[in-house]
C-alpha cells in the first residue's frame, strides 16, 4: 500500500516532495500534542496549488485518508498523521502573495507564520490582530483550521472575524473559495463554517486577511490580588465599568512563579493572582482609560497597581504570560495544557475544583487564563515517563472539562477537538448534535477521507467511552442542559 | 410559550412533504425570495432568557422584539454591535438572525454573524439542537451558530440565540463634509487605514456623513484630523437611524433597490440610477431600473456581488447565483439539515 501511494504521488510530485522512509517522517509524526504520535504512511509536500489537488485526487480515486498539516504546533493533536494515509504537508506556501495597504488586506499562503503577517505590513502602520501566544511559530492555516485567538480577541476578535476569505480544495480535489474582498458573500456563510473546522471540510491553499490599523500606542496595568477570587471579580468590574480592554489576562502564583524564574518580568509573587490589563489607542485616549481601569482595578481590592512607561517595559509585562508555557516546560517534564472557556462569574467555583483536583491526582496544576474572555489554560505538571502519572493526568483534565461544560462552557476555547478531547465531545453535544456535525461533514466531504477520526466522534466511541465513563464513578451529569 | 408546538408543526409538516414559512414580525418579508408555504408565527416563543453585563453576553428566544433586547441593553449602557436594521416595530431576534443584516457600524464593529456566540434550532426533522453556547471563545464541534446567521430559516427554525455585546462608547460625534464620489471612497479608505473611531459612513450626492464613537480625546483628535462641519446631535440621531431603516428619501419609491457589496476600495461602480454608499465605501446601494445581468455582472468587475434587496419583481433572483461547488455545498448542507426541503424553500435559492 505504502508503495503504491508513494508511487502515484511521484508522478506529479518531484521526489523530494514525497517521504515515506521511518526517518524522512519521523518529524512528522506528531503535531504540538506530544503524547499522540503515529508514524504517517506517506508524506507529501507539494509545492503549488495545482500539487494540491493533484494529491487530493489522487488520494480520493485510491480512497486513501488526507491529514492536512501546517508548522504542527496544534495542541490537540490535531495533525496527528493517519497511519494508513497520506500527511499533507502546507509547510511549502510560504509565500506573500499580495499586501494591499489601500484596501488594508494580505492574502498570504497557508504556511505563512502568523507573526510574519503584522511583520510585512508593519511599515503601512497596519498588523494583524489575532495573535496566539504560538504566534512566532503557528502558520496561518493552522490558525483558520482552529479558529485562533490569542490575548487581545476580546476586543478585536478570533481568527474567524480577521479571515475575509479562504481559497483551497474539498477532500474530492474541487477547488472552492469561501468569503470574499468585499465584507459578505451570497449564500451560507461557508466561511465561518469552514474557520475551525480542524481541516475536515477543506484543504486551504490560499487566506486572505483583514490588516488592522495599529493604535498609536498602547500601555498594560499589572494589578496584584490576595484572592483569586478577587481578580475573578476585578475582571467584572472592569466590563461593568464599560471598558474593553485590549487585552485581560490572570495569572495565579504557581503560574507568575514559574514563569518570572524563566524571564524576570517583574511580577508580585506575592499576589495570589495577577491580572494584566492594556488599554490601547491614541496617547490621550490611552490615558483616560488607564486611569479609569486603575481606579476600577483599586477599588475592586488590587494590593499593588504598575503601569507600564514605556513600550519596553509593556513587552516585559507580557512576555511572562506569553511565555508561560515554555517556563513551565522547565519547572516539570512534561505539562498538559487544558483549553475550557466558562462564563467569567463563575471562575472561582472553577478554580477551587481545580484546586481540589490538585489534591485528588496529586499532581501541580499552575493556571493561565484569557480573563477577558473566559478562556482558562490550567497546566497539570506531571511526568510522562511514569504511565501511572499520564493516567492520572488524563483523568484530571477530562474531571475539569466536565465541569467547564457543567458550569455553562465549552471544552475548548481555542486548541480545536482533535484527538485529545474527542472524548469529552459526546460530553458536551447530545448524539443528534454529533449527527449533525458528520452530516455537515459528509455534504463537504462524503467519503469522510480528509483528517478522520478528529474533531468529532462516532457515536459508537461516545457509547463506549460513556461505558468507561459509568465504570469510572457514574456519568456526572447525564441530563445536563448543554446551552 | 414553549417549543414543542413549533417542533408538532415541524414534525407533522415533515411528514406530509408540506412548505413552512417561518415569519416572525414579518418585518423582512419583503427580503430575500418571495415567501411560500404554510405560514410558522415564531413570536409567541419569546423573551430574554438571560443577560449577564459582565459577561457581555446575552440571550433570548427568537420571538423577542429587538426593541426590547435594546432597551435591555441601553439600561446597562450596551447594545448590540452590529447596529440591526429592524425594517418595522416588530423585528425580532430570531428574523434578525436568520436575515443576517448588520447596520451602520458593520465596517467597525463587524457583522450579525460576528457576534452570534450560540444558537438552539429546531432542524427540518423537528429536532432541538444546540450548537455553540455563551461564551467568547468556543472551537467545540463546527460553527453551525454563526451559519445561521444570513441562512434565512432554510436551515431550521432559530429557537434561542446567545449574542456577544458591548458597552456603548462614551461619546459620539457626526461630520459632514462636501465630497465627490471618487475623492469620498479614497479619503473613507484613508480613514480606515488609521486608528481613527469612525462608526458609521454614509455618501450621497456629493454629501459625505461620518459618525465617530469612543472616548472624548479621541473623538476631540478625530474631529480635528478630519475637517468638516459638525452635525448636532440631534439631527445626526435621526439621520443613522434613516440610514439604518431605509427610511432615508434615498430609499423612497419604487424603483428597485440594489444591494452592492464590493471591496470597499473599488472604484466607483458605473451604472444607470443613483447610489447611497455606506460602510466605508464597501455596500453600494443603487436605485435602478437597470437590467439584473448589467447590475450583477458591475457589481462582480468590483469584486464582489450583487442582492436585489427591494423590488416588486424578483424574477431574476434576489441573490447572485453561485458557483457549481458552491451550490452543490449549500445543497448538501439543506439535506443536512432539512432533508425533506420543508423550511423555507426557495427563499435564499430556488433550488432549495
Amino acid at each position: 500500500m505504502q508503495r503504491r501511494v508513494a508511487g502515484k504521488l511521484r508522478e506529479f510530485l518531484p521526489e523530494r516532495s514525497v517521504l515515506w522512509q521511518d526517518e524522512d517522517t519521523r518529524p512528522y509524526e506528531c503535531d504540538g500534542l506530544t503524547a499522540y504520535r503515529r508514524l504517517p504512511m506517506v508524506v507529501a509536500l507539494p509545492e503549488t496549488e495545482a500539487q494540491v489537488q493533484q494529491v487530493l485526487m489522487a488520494c480520493h480515486a485510491m480512497g486513501v485518508p488526507v491529514v492536512p498539516r501546517g508548522a504542527g504546533t496544534g495542541l490537540s493533536g490535531g495533525a496527528l498523521p493517519p497511519g494508513d494515509g497520506v500527511l499533507l504537508s502546507l509547510a511549502k506556501f510560504m509565500r506573500v502573495r499580495r499586501l494591499d495597504p489601500a484596501a488594508r488586506l494580505a492574502i498570504i499562503e497557508p504556511g505563512v507564520r502568523n507573526a510574519a503577517i503584522s511583520d510585512v505590513a508593519a511599515p503601512f502602520g497596519l498588523y494583524y490582530a489575532p495573535d496566539p501566544s504560538s504566534q512566532i511559530a503557528c502558520s496561518i492555516g493552522g490558525n483558520v483550521a482552529e479558529n485562533s485567538g490569542g490575548v487581545h480577541c476580546l476586543k478585536y476578535g478570533l481568527t474567524v472575524h480577521n479571515v475575509l476569505r479562504v481559497r483551497g480544495f474539498t477532500a474530492a480535489g474541487e477547488a472552492i473559495e469561501f468569503g470574499s474582498e468585499a465584507l459578505d458573500a451570497p449564500g451560507y456563510d461557508l466561511l465561518a463554517l469552514a474557520i475551525g473546522s480542524e481541516g475536515l471540510l477543506a484543504v486551504v491553499t490560499e487566506v486572505t486577511v483583514k490588516l488592522l490599523p495599529r493604535p498609536e500606542t498602547a500601555r498594560v496595568v499589572m494589578a496584584s490580588f490576595d484572592k483569586v477570587e478577587k481578580a475573578g471579580d476585578a475582571v467584572a468590574a472592569v466590563i461593568a465599568a464599560g471598558i474593553v480592554p485590549a487585552g485581560l489576562e490572570m495569572m495565579d502564583r504557581p503560574a507568575t512563579r514559574a514563569v518570572e524564574e524563566f524571564v524576570h518580568a517583574g511580577y508580585d509573587l506575592e499576589a495570589a493572582a495577577i491580572l494584566l490589563c492594556e488599554s490601547d489607542g491614541s496617547a490621550a485616549e490611552v490615558e483616560e482609560e488607564v486611569a479609569r481601569m486603575k481606579e476600577v482595578l483599586a477599588a475592586a481590592g488590587a494590593t499593588r497597581l504598575a503601569v507600564s512607561r514605556d513600550e519596553a517595559e509593556r513587552l516585559r509585562f507580557w512576555s511572562g504570560r506569553k511565555a508561560a508555557f515554555p517556563a513551565v516546560g522547565r519547572i516539570s517534564p512534561d505539562y498538559y495544557c487544558m483549553d475550557g472557556t466558562i462564563p467569567k462569574k463563575r471562575l472561582a467555583e472553577v478554580l477551587n475544583f481545580i484546586a481540589a483536583m490538585e489534591k485528588k491526582y496529586r499532581l501541580r496544576c499552575p493556571n493561565v487564563f484569557h480573563a477577558g474572555d473566559g478562556n482558562l489554560h490550567p497546566l497539570i505538571l506531571f511526568d510522562a515517563n511514569d504511565p501511572e502519572q499520564l493516567e492520572r493526568t488524563e483523568a484530571f483534565a477530562a474531571e475539569v472539562l466536565e465541569k467547564c461544560i457543567e458550569v455553562g462552557g465549552t471544552i475548548t476555547g481555542e486548541h480545536g477537538v482533535g484527538v485529545e478531547k474527542i472524548d469529552q465531545m459526546c460530553v458536551q453535544f447530545s448524539p443528534a448534535e454529533l449527527e449533525m456535525f458528520r452530516a455537515i461533514k459528509r455534504a463537504f466531504d462524503p467519503q469522510e477521507l480528509l483528517n478522520p477520526g478528529k474533531a468529532v466522534p462516532t457515536l459508537a466511541r461516545c457509547v463506549e467511552f460513556g461505558r468507561r465513563h459509568v465504570r469510572a464513578g457514574g456519568l456526572r451529569h447525564p441530563g445536563l442542559p448543554r446551552f | 410559550m414553549s417549543f414543542e408546538p413549533i417542533q408538532e408543526r415541524i414534525r407533522e409538516a415533515a411528514g406530509r412533504g408540506s412548505a413552512l414559512r417561518i415569519r416572525g414580525g414579518g418585518s423582512k418579508d419583503f427580503y430575500g425570495n418571495a415567501p411560500r408555504g404554510e405560514l410558522l408565527d415564531t413570536r409567541a416563543h419569546a423573551g430574554i432568557v438571560s443577560y449577564e453585563p459582565t459577561e457581555l453576553v446575552l440571550s433570548a428566544r427568537c420571538g423577542t422584539s429587538l426593541l426590547e433586547i435594546q432597551e435591555v441593553l441601553a439600561e446597562k449602557s450596551q447594545l448590540l454591535p452590529f447596529e440591526p436594521p429592524h425594517f418595522g416595530p416588530g423585528a425580532t431576534l430570531g428574523g434578525c438572525v436568520a436575515a443576517g443584516l448588520s447596520g451602520p457600524r458593520r465596517a467597525s464593529a463587524g457583522a450579525v454573524r460576528d457576534f452570534v456566540l450560540g444558537a438552539v434550532i429546531l432542524d427540518g426533522r423537528g429536532q432541538r439542537l444546540a450548537f455553540g453556547g455563551q461564551v467568547m471563545k468556543n472551537v467545540a464541534g463546527y460553527d453551525v451558530a454563526r451559519l445561521l446567521a444570513g441562512s434565512l430559516g432554510t436551515l431550521g427554525v432559530i429557537l434561542e440565540v446567545s449574542l456577544k455585546v458591548l458597552p456603548r462608547s462614551p461619546a459620539e460625534a457626526t461630520l459632514r463634509l462636501e465630497l465627490p464620489q471618487a475623492e469620498a471612497l479614497r479619503k473613507l479608505n484613508g480613514w480606515a487605514g488609521r486608528p481613527l473611531p469612525i462608526s458609521a459612513s454614509a455618501w450621497r450626492g456629493d454629501e459625505l456623513r461620518l459618525r465617530l464613537s469612543g472616548a472624548e480625546s479621541a473623538i476631540r483628535a478625530a474631529v480635528q484630523a478630519i475637517g468638516g462641519e459638525t452635525v448636532a446631535q440631534e439631527e445626526a440621531a435621526s439621520y443613522w437611524t434613516g440610514v439604518r431603516e431605509q427610511a432615508d428619501a434615498f430609499f423612497a419609491g419604487e424603483l428597485p433597490l440594489w444591494r452592492l457589496s464590493v471591496p470597499s476600495n473599488a472604484a466607483p461602480v458605473e451604472l444607470q440610477g443613483e447610489q447611497l454608499l455606506e460602510w466605508g465605501g464597501a455596500l453600494r446601494w443603487l436605485r435602478s431600473s437597470a437590467d439584473a445581468g448589467t447590475v450583477r455582472a458591475a457589481a462582480m468587475r468590483a469584486g464582489g456581488h450583487a442582492t436585489l434587496f427591494r423590488a416588486p419583481d424578483k424574477a431574476a433572483g434576489a441573490f447572485t447565483p453561485l458557483a457549481p461547488a458552491l451550490a452543490r455545498l449549500h445543497r448538501g448542507l439543506k439535506k443536512a439539515f432539512d432533508p425533506a426541503g420543508i423550511l423555507n424553500p426557495g427563499r435564499l435559492y430556488p433550488e432549495f
